[in-house]
């Protein structure tokens, strides 16, 4: 493989909402150079591709950021990490200001001021978000970006992250960077468990299906300390296009039935987990489908959230006009997604401190692949990327840029070498893919047993994810991209590992559905007041317990 | 879903190849587009977008429902043109003015 060395002082490592964020604070705070790795191209990858819809968290008139914080904890039902949650509200309004002057359109009330949805989220017309936050990076002088360069892993030296290793999917080249300090921005995971539709649309999901895991992977891996990926995050969705519901539970009231025509929502509550819980159980008792009750809206209802919809899910609004039954025509069918792992909904991902360094020495963390910090969508994540910007420029003036070991690189590029090497694979990397997916499905707390798990099953998994990880070991590529998706696989083996053994360790059912643990099927008090962390030692995951602080005490970050 | 490219259409530009965020559209050697991984489209309609030769359309799966309508974009006066085809030949357009916020 032809390699080609880099060097930079902050590498920020996946171009989507947070490290763009990240790159143009840095920019606009120092003189360092910054370099960009996206696996794709920095103008409409990752959460933001096809739009979003609203904001989600902004602190509106009359409120503050401690009532956003408080909201988010109560959400994840205690299991939160309330010095991430407040710094992160801190900074909401800020960043939104900063989105408007790059040109989102925000809608605003005769007064001018934002008119809110609720009690926390701003309209928007979010269709060209990540154009916007692209322009306003591509624009900088000191930025570089590499797109369609995929981060494999990073390069260690001296007891710290030193860099990182890329394989670039167009030219094939094996990248060698080396990096003052580097910020892990690569989202969260989608397709470790059997999707929705798991034929042809089997990537007619919610969250990008070309997010998979790649940060958790390896901080796992290289024994970073991760928390919470037993809190998956399950989608209440549209049936068959997967698009959002909160525009229409939100925009025209439209309340959760069932096929008796009851309003079932307020018999299991309104969190997140709740509302998708409702609507298993309900099914499963034989008043299924269930429906968002939108039959009777106005037409020009129809046509608003016909627009909507082109601008973040279109498959929704074709199906409205496909099928020639509008919203206010037919209910919508709504269903669950199989489970995602993702920090910006949920709280798992990196184990961070209030400044957004991981247990790693020299590597960062924000948006979704940071754990600890639920709900903080789009300007949480940009939130996140400011504060671990400005943390990485602070550690980049303390310490010198460590030199990445030749035996690390050789060793790297030996291991891609053996994958386009000579081909003697029985299986191909899809095959392996469709495995894990049915294991975690049926063993794991898939779609399949809707959502739910044992002990006995988890250990099933467990047994066959790693039989899995072997046969992975000799899959065969034949150019650059088949070379992505066969490390695209190893990562999303490593994170499942990790969701079972995280599983197990949460010995009570403290969120419905997310985590629904037939051993143990209520909350327990002990339990209620612990994160479950965990970290990877001589090849074991080790799990560690470690107490909920109150009243603002800071968190234990090592005990190393 | 996914997306079907009229390769009589197409002009080369590699403008949808540039933006999809899952890298699966590719050149030919004749120097036009084609999907390479069908069944890996995430649905995002980045491609439609960025089609100066409208030669892009975009369609739901059998599997998830799909009649076999087919959506594309065109952008004039800086209006968002949704375009609807459907099978028996009608036509449906939505517009959107990309400086109006979403009513919910
Ligand atoms: C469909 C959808 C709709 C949403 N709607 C809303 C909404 O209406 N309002 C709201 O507030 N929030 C919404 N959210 C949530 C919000 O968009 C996300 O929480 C946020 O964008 C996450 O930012 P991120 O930077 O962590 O991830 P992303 O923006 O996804 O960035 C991750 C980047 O890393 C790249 N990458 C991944 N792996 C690698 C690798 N190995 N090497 C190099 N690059 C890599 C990816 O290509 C991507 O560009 C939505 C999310 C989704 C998925
Ligand atoms: S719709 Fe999106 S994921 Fe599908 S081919 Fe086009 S750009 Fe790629
Ligand atoms: S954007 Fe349109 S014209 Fe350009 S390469 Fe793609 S299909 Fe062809």
């Amino acid at each position: 493989m032809k390699v080609k060395k880099l060097d930079t002082d902050i590498l920020i490592i996946g171009g989507g909402t947070a490290g763009c964020y990240a790159a143009l604070t840095a920019a606009e705070n120092s003189s360092a150079s910054v370099l960009i790795c996206e696996k794709a191209h920095i103008k409409r990858s990752g959460c933001l591709a096809a739009g979003v819809n609203a904001l989600n968290a902004y602190i509106v008139e009359g409120k503050t950021p401690s009532f956003y914080a408080d909201y988010a904890m109560n959400d994840a039902a205690g299991i939160a990490r309330y010095d991430l949650l407040l710094t992160m509200s801190e900074r909401l309004n800020k960043v939104t200001a900063r989105l408007e002057k790059m040109g989102l359109v925000i809608l605003k009330d005769e007064n001018g001021r934002y008119a809110a949805r609720g009690n926390r989220n701003l309209k928007i017309n979010g269709e060209n978000i990540k154009p916007l936050l692209a322009s306003a990076v591509e624009g900088l002088e000191n930025v570089k970006v590499l797109n369609r360069v995929n981060i494999i892993d990073y390069a260690m030296a001296d007891g710290r992250v030193a860099g990182a290793y890329g394989i670039g999917i167009e030219d094939g080249a094996f990248y060698v960077i080396r990096a003052g300090a580097v910020l892990i921005a690569t989202g969260g995971a989608a397709g470790i468990y059997k999707p929705n539709n798991p034929g042809f649309s089997r990537h007619k999901m919610w969250y990008p299906p070309f997010n998979t895991g790649a940060g958790y992977a390896m901080g796992i891996r290289a024994g970073a300390e991760m928390t919470t990926f037993e809190m998956r995050f399950i989608a209440l969705r549209c049936k068959d296009t997967i698009a959002p519901t909160g525009t229409l539970a939100q925009g025209v009231g439209a309340k959760q039935i069932n096929s008796l025509g009851e309003v079932y929502e307020t018999r299991y509550g309104l969190t997140t987990s709740e509302r998708v819980y409702g609507t298993v159980n309900e099914n499963q008792e034989g008043r299924g489908p269930c429906y968002l009750k939108t039959e009777g809206i106005t037409p020009e209802q129809d046509e608003s959230l016909m627009k909507a919809y082109l601008n973040m899910a279109p498959s929704q609004t074709l199906k409205w006009i496909e099928s020639g039954l509008a919203p206010s025509r037919q209910n919508v069918e709504i269903e669950g997604t199989e489970p995602y792992i993702v920090g910006g909904h949920t709280a798992s991902g990196y184990w961070v401190d209030t400044n957004r360094a991981t247990t790693l020495k020299g590597l960062y963390a924000a948006g979704d692949v940071a754990g600890g910090c639920p709900q903080k969508y789009v300007t949480g994540a940009l939130a996140e990327g400011e504060i671990a910007a400005l943390s990485m420029l602070g550690y980049i003036r303390d310490n010198e840029p460590a030199d990445i070991p030749e035996e690390d690189i050789a060793l790297h590029i030996a291991e891609a070498e053996k994958f386009t090497g000579g081909n003697n694979s029985l299986f191909t990397t899809e095959q392996l893919e469709e495995a894990m997916q049915t294991v975690m499905d049926s063993y794991a707390g898939g779609i399949k047993t809707n959502y739910r798990f044992t002990g006995a099953q988890l250990e099933i998994a467990r047994q066959k994810i790693k039989q899995l990880v072997i046969l992975s070991g000799r899959l065969h590529a034949d150019d650059p991209q088949e070379l992505m998706y066969i490390y695209e696989l190893r990562e999303r083996l490593t994170v499942a590992l990790s969701v079972i053994a995280h599983l197990e360790a949460r010995k009570e059912t403290r969120w419905h559905s997310f985590a629904e643990n037939l051993d143990h099927p209520e909350k327990s008090s002990e339990f209620g007041k612990k994160f479950v962390n965990s970290r990877l030692e001589n090849g074991e995951i080790r799990i560690i317990l470690r107490d909920i602080t109150e009243g603002g005490e800071p968190y234990e970050h090592s005990d190393r | 879903m996914s997306i079907a490219i009229d390769r009589n259409k197409c002009v080369g530009c590699g403008k949808c190849r540039t933006v999809c965020p899952g890298s699966l559209i590719k050149l030919d050697d004749s120097g036009r587009a084609f999907i390479k991984y069908p069944r890996d489209c995430w649905g995002c309609t980045s491609c439609i977008k960025e089609c100066p030769a409208y030669a892009i359309r975009f369609y739901l799966g059998a599997d998830i429902g799909g009649a076999g309508s087919l959506v594309h974009t065109e952008k004039t006066d800086g209006i968002l043109k949704w375009i609807i085809e459907k099978p028996d030949g009608s036509v449906s357009q939505i517009d959107i003015d990309p400086k109006e916020s979403n009513k919910y």
